[in-house]
């Protein structure tokens, strides 16, 4: 009992959710700039989102989907001593992860292969409201893709605690605060989803 | 408090809703390819206020922590919503 350390998961994850908190509102002040520019554009955003590929969009949410799921059931895992299921839950979900980046790879490239990307020449052509729209699109798009790659080492970081057992059923705060944030970052893509590819 | 610290999910729980979040996907990918005009903005939003409930609720865990958590978050929606709505009522009558 000597080596009991002092711990307050309860405080710990008030913090998270602060933080969380900025997040959301960081993104939704892209959100109130997205909707000014389609109000103020209104067909050209109609012409440049039906350009977007809904099949890829579709596929990146539901593999956003599932990893949400598998970290959410990492904690499961851990709370119930499992931590091989665990573990290799969190590696199901890295690998997701990743799969979302080569996706939205591919994706970037396709528009980049047809000279779409912002400050291009061919996109200044199109005028003003297809670089707005597609400023936004690579901006926002990008900017989720910054906080998947920090998700993903904030999860990996999580995973290397839990094979050396310093994150285990008795206290997996740490567990619960990484699976917030990519929660989080499901959360964002819940909204520039629909609104970047499904709403033509 | 102890209790609910040590609350456990069973794996079902998350995997149903992973079910409904997936159905849900589809049901708005499916709508949206309809033209209903202004409407489909609307249905598109609310599936995806919906779905974001589920996955706040549910994965993580403010349908079991203290009810503080779920009054900041819809704090936080709330205000999102707003200025939107101010600012949209801005470009709108000026």
């Amino acid at each position: 009992m000597a080596a009991e350390t002092h711990r307050d998961d309860l405080a710990s994850k008030t913090g998270m959710w602060l933080f969380l908190f900025t997040e959301m509102l960081f993104f939704a002040g892209l959100f109130v700039v997205y909707s000014v520019y389609r109000f103020r554009n209104p067909e050209a955003f109609h012409l440049a989102a039906k350009e977007l590929s809904v099949p890829i969009g579709t596929i990146n949410t539901i593999i956003l989907l599932i990893s949400s799921t598998t970290i959410a059931m990492s904690i499961t895992a851990l709370q119930k001593k499992n931590k091989k299921f665990a573990l290799l839950l969190i590696g199901i979900t890295i690998f997701l992860g990743i799969a979302f980046l080569v996706n939205k790879y591919f994706e970037w490239g396709e528009h980049i292969k047809e000279h779409i990307y912002p400050g291009s020449p061919v996109l200044a052509l199109r005028g003003q409201g297809d670089v707005l729209f597609y400023g936004l699109y690579f901006f926002m798009t990008g900017l989720h893709a910054l906080h998947i790659i920090i998700g993903l080492v904030f999860i990996g970081f999580i995973a290397a605690k839990i094979v050396k057992n310093k994150i285990d059923s008795e206290s997996f705060v740490l567990l619960e605060n990484s699976g917030l944030y990519w929660h989080l970052v499901d959360l964002i893509w819940i909204f520039l989803f629909p609104l970047f590819y499904l709403i033509t | 408090m102890e209790n609910e610290k040590n609350h456990i999910i069973p794996y079902r729980t998350f995997l149903l809703v992973l079910i409904c979040l997936i159905s849900l996907t589809l049901i708005s990918v499916s709508v949206t390819q309809i033209s209903l005009g202004t409407l489909t903005v609307a249905i598109a939003l609310l599936i995806a206020v919906i779905k974001s409930s589920f996955v706040l609720r549910v994965f993580m865990h403010l349908k079991f922590e203290n009810k503080i958590f779920s009054f900041a978050v819809i704090a936080v929606f709330l205000i999102i919503a707003l200025v939107i709505f101010i600012t949209l009522l801005d470009y709108l009558y000026r």
